[in-house]
């Protein structure tokens, strides 16, 4: 049954990647698609440059909508996010997220793992400075100064774009190879640095630096969507958040990215997945000990 | 939360502050696309980011 669920999980995030990146030819040409759908934001992180998006980046576009900050605020991205928010919260880093789905595949090579401990708690506010520093703080300086607000998130640090769009665009297009400098040879080191770190340690971008797991964090114990414990059966026997990969303190708590592999794990079937706060699925005890945990 | 002990008060006040939040969001896009955010994403979106590939 669990298993299952996790396959299920996995088909979800490999639909939204496609879903994200329908214009598969543009991988072969190394073009990118230029059609109206561009102006829509992906939910997840899902880099614009990539040759087969089909949508836009959030984060990116946020980034470059500051560099209309003289004349507007960037009310369509900030509704746009709070609507990805307020409707999926971090359900999207779980489901719907395609640099999540590379991480969750790398996960699964059979490796020594280090869990997450007290430390790896600490280095999870690093995205929230991701978030502030290079997504907002950066590029609106460099507007101050330049009037062009530089991605400094995605020109730095982000291995989704390197990954997505920048090793497909360059193999494609020979007239890019005269660009590559410094810069690229920083995102490839970075980019492998991130496979290899995946392989040992559960989602470290999404846990450690992603900055839109940052922002949709704000939202995880609210969203319309999300795993919710059911407090008359929960038992605190804390078996969810000690299964859970994760750095939570509890269900739904900023750091969890609503994979559900808590609500396989609870021997009370207190955790349900719930749509506006109405579970829709069954509630189903863990297989090994029937759910027959007594409460406290 | 599911709170069987309260019922459906405590499910309605929990869906207050998402719902409440996609309003808001529902009229910042609208604001936006009036004012042609929704024009600007595309425009960048369609043009390869340099930035985002390490050359720029």
């Amino acid at each position: 049954m669990a298993r299952i669920a996790i396959v299920k999980r996995h088909i979800v995030q490999l639909l939204a990647a496609l879903l994200y990146n329908l214009n598969l030819p543009g991988f072969a040409t190394g073009q990118i698609y230029d059609g109206p759908s561009k102006a829509i934001c992906a939910p997840g992180l899902n880099c614009y440059s990539c040759p087969g998006a089909v949508l836009a980046c959030p984060i990116g576009s946020l980034s470059a909508s500051l560099n209309d900050l003289d004349r507007k605020l960037p009310f369509y991205l900030v509704g746009t996010l709070l609507a990805f928010g307020a409707l999926f919260g971090r359900t999207i880093c779980g489901w719907a997220c395609p640099f999540g789905m590379i991480q969750d595949l790398l996960d699964r090579i059979p490796l020594p793992k280090l869990g997450k401990n007290k430390i790896t708690r600490r280095l999870t506010g690093l995205k929230y400075l991701m978030l502030i520093v290079l997504v907002i703080l950066v590029p609106l300086g460099f507007w101050l100064l330049t009037d062009v607000a530089y991605p400094a998130f995605c020109g730095w640090i982000c291995p989704a774009g390197t990954l997505e769009a920048g090793i497909p665009l360059t193999l494609a297009n020979q007239s890019l190879h005269m660009f590559l400098g410094p810069l690229f040879s920083w995102k490839i080191a970075l980019l492998i640095a991130f496979i290899i770190a995946c392989l040992f340690i559960y989602r470290p971008f999404c846990r450690f630096i992603c900055p839109l797991g940052a922002l949709l964090s704000f939202f995880n114990r609210f969203s319309l969507l999300g795993y919710r414990v059911d407090r008359s059966r929960c038992t605190n026997c804390g078996d969810c958040v000690e299964n859970c990969k994760m750095d939570v303190h509890e269900v739904s708590d900023r750091e969890c990215i609503q994979c559900g592999k808590c609500a396989m794990q609870c021997p009370s079937a207190a955790i349900r997945f719930c749509v506006a706060g109405r579970p829709v699925t069954e509630a189903q005890p863990r297989e090994t000990d029937g759910g027959s945990k007594a409460p406290l | 939360m599911i709170s069987p002990k309260t019922g459906d008060r405590k499910r309605g006040h929990s869906l207050i502050l998402p719902l409440g939040l996609l309003v808001l969001a529902v009229v910042f896009i609208v604001a936006g696309v009036m004012q042609g955010d929704a024009l600007a994403v595309l425009r960048k979106a369609v043009l390869i980011c340099y930035e985002c590939i390490g050359i720029g």
